[in-house]
């Protein structure tokens, strides 16, 4: 148990139930929940189905920022990969659809990584290239318009159940496990950890930093493609101009809140996916509340000041310090 | 994307090649905007019919969202001496000097879709444009016409907060139900004119008010934000369109399919066809020297169930929507 949630996790836990509270005041119904047409229904099952693409974003980018990198192209990969899936629906089975959008990703994943591991460039100047030119990718795909389609394995993905989960919630679910599995299953988180803490002490020391950093790229990509592939199966159409929009900064803000530093080094999975459902909850619950639209944005960053000023290492010496001067006056 | 580029050099061919028009024959430039959104590829494919129709010499500069282009574009099109600019101004300010450039050279300039600064007013013929105010009032008359008397608690999704055209269709609707006690807007909040966030707004709406039970009606500044909320309501298990009234705004074709599976009420045009009424005063200006109004206004016509949805979709999907 500790292993999963380390004892840094407890802040967003904390946090999570301090903004699950606040929904609840806002919105007695926030907690019920029913079975409709043989899948759960309520907010619960919203925040969770709603903050899914972001949930899947944080779990490449967690893996890129830990590596002292990060990605700005990833809502725009997420455009790419729905618009394929789009186009491609009607006509061609769902694997052929999955394996094209997701390749897409890769593709992605690799031009950036090859921008940074291989050719030198800065991370955040060379994934804003394609954080641009995606876009443009998207509609040359789309040809500006929304791509509509009805073929019902691909909208089952984005609104089936399983087991009463929401088909996109529990692709989360999986990933995250596989993801788990691969990188805490074996040495890699470490060599992750190790590189984005020291590359040069830690390509001296044997690890293949250049093949890491191209792996987690293609890693981050594949994850925004999967991400689109939902966002573009849920709304049945892909819509290039709106698709993935400012997600990447949700995507980054999500892991920060999970405690993993920019300045890479250690990193947790599971507090990265805690972090996009805090963001989610928040914006579920904006939503309920009733207040004016206007309200959104300064609600929301309120809450986030207050979730990272609850982990802020300094804010929490100067409580003890506080504490041990009334202490002293005692 | 590809479209564009075939745009942008056949107005560079077309601007190269000049020929002298035909005796007769009216020459018009329009320097549009880009290819923005659905509604503005809508509204180039229709001006090019529009023009073939009054067989005019129709000439299309994209500007690509620029308006250094545009201003390019005019110029060129003073250099030719053409009989009219269309102008889709992307920004409503620094337009003074090249359209002085045009008053001067004795060209007349028409805006579409969009006004421009007042300093300016005296700088252009006309402007034909919709007003949006008027779009959610015609919206909001057709709900109170067929709620008639009963109590009904409507939910609203708006536009992007603080865009102009959010703004006015939510004063126009506001207007138009006012008159109305029953009607009331329970709840309201922006769906940023998208599918994803129009359904993700509308799933929030119907937990809210008990299961969706207490919504009679929903009103959506635009008709992509309804698409998405037409699926939110069916995932809930409600049925739009019969338990829920719908009227939205745009008229753009997937709404249209919507309407012919009965899961849609109504639905606003933003007619993308603003060239039209442009030419037709162009035209007299021209032939009887009639000034036209300053501001032409075009029609918001208001569709229904009953105006045969699945024509219009056929009609409209080919347009560039």
């Amino acid at each position: 148990m500790t292993a999963l949630l380390p004892r840094r996790g407890l802040a967003q836990i904390l946090a999570l139930i301090v903004i699950l509270a606040a929904d609840r005041m806002v919105s007695p119904q926030f907690f019920d929940l029913r079975l409709q047409d043989g899948r759960l229904f309520g907010s619960l099952i919203d925040v969770l189905n709603r903050g899914t693409p972001v949930a899947l974003l944080s779990l490449g980018m967690v893996l890129v920022i830990a590596m002292r990198g990060i990605d700005l192209s990833v809502g725009a990969v997420m455009a790419i990969s729905g618009a394929i899936a789009a186009s491609l629906a009607d006509g061609h089975s769902l694997p052929v659809v999955l394996v094209a959008a997701l390749g897409a990703g890769l593709v992605c994943g690799l031009w950036n990584g090859f921008l940074v591991a291989v050719l030198g460039m800065q991370p955040i100047v060379a994934t804003l290239i394609l954080m641009v030119a995606g876009r443009g990718v998207a509609q040359l795909i789309t040809e500006g318009r929304i791509v509509t389609f009805s073929s019902p394995d691909l909208v089952w993905l984005g609104n089936g159940a399983i087991l009463g989960l929401p088909v996109p919630v529990a692709i989360a679910l999986g990933m995250l496990i596989l993801t788990g599995a691969v990188v805490r299953g074996s040495a890699l988180g470490l060599l992750i950890e190790a590189t984005g803490g020291n590359a040069r002490a830690s390509e001296l020391a044997g690890v293949g930093t250049r093949a890491m950093i191209l792996a987690v790229y293609v890693w981050c990509g594949i994850c925004a493609a999967l991400a689109g592939v939902i966002a573009a199966a849920d709304i049945m159409g892909a819509d290039a101009n709106n698709a993935g929009l400012w997600l990447e900064l949700d995507a980054i803000l999500a892991v920060v809140i999970g405690g993993t530093s920019l300045f890479g080094g250690r990193f947790s999975l599971v507090l990265a996916v805690l972090g996009a459902l805090i963001i989610q909850t928040m914006n579920t619950g904006i939503l309920l509340s009733g207040y004016p639209p206007e309200f959104n944005l300064l609600v929301k960053a309120v809450v986030v000041l207050a979730v990272l000023l609850l982990q802020s290492p300094k804010l929490s010496g100067l409580a003890g310090i506080a504490a041990r001067l009334r202490r002293a006056k005692a | 994307m590809i479209l564009k580029a075939l745009f942008a050099a056949s107005a560079t061919a077309a601007l190269l090649l000049a020929l002298p028009a035909n005796a007769g024959q009216l020459t018009i430039g329009f320097s549009q905007i880009g290819s923005e959104s659905g509604w503005r590829a809508a509204e180039t494919s229709v001006s090019k019919q529009e023009a073939a129709k009054r067989k005019v010499n129709f000439k299309i500069a994209d500007a690509q969202q620029k308006q250094e282009n545009q201003i390019k574009a005019i110029r060129s099109f003073i250099a030719q001496n053409v009989d009219a600019i269309f102008l889709a101004p992307v920004v409503s300010t620094g337009w003074d000097s090249v359209l002085k450039e045009a008053k001067e050279a004795k060209i007349p300039v028409v805006l579409l879709d969009r006004d421009i600064d007042p300093s300016g007013k005296e700088l252009y013929l006309t402007a034909v444009t919709s007003d949006s105010v008027h779009e959610g009032e015609v919206a909001g008359d057709w709900l109170a016409k067929t709620v008639g008397s009963k109590p009904c608690n409507i939910v609203e999704l708006q536009g992007t907060v603080g865009a102009s055209v959010a703004t006015n269709r939510k004063k126009g609707f506001d207007t138009a139900i006012a008159k109305h006690a029953n009607l009331k807007v329970v709840r309201s909040q922006t769906g940023d004119f998208t599918r994803a966030k129009g359904k993700e707004v509308m799933e929030s709406f119907i937990k809210a008010e008990g299961g969706g039970k207490s919504i009679c009606a929903v009103y959506a500044h635009n008709d992509d934000m309804m698409v998405g909320a037409i699926q939110a309501m069916k995932e809930a298990g409600l049925k739009p369109g019969k338990e829920i009234l719908t009227v939205s705004i745009d008229a753009v074709p997937d709404i249209f399919k919507a309407m012919a599976a009965g899961e849609a009420n109504a639905t606003v045009e933003l007619t993308p066809n603003m060239a039209g009424p442009a030419l037709d005063a162009v035209a007299a200006f021209k032939e009887k020297g009639t000034v036209p109004p300053k501001w032409i206004q075009t029609e918001s016509r208001l569709y229904t169930a009953a105006d045969d949805p699945q024509k219009i979709y056929d009609s409209k999907k080919g347009l560039g929507y």
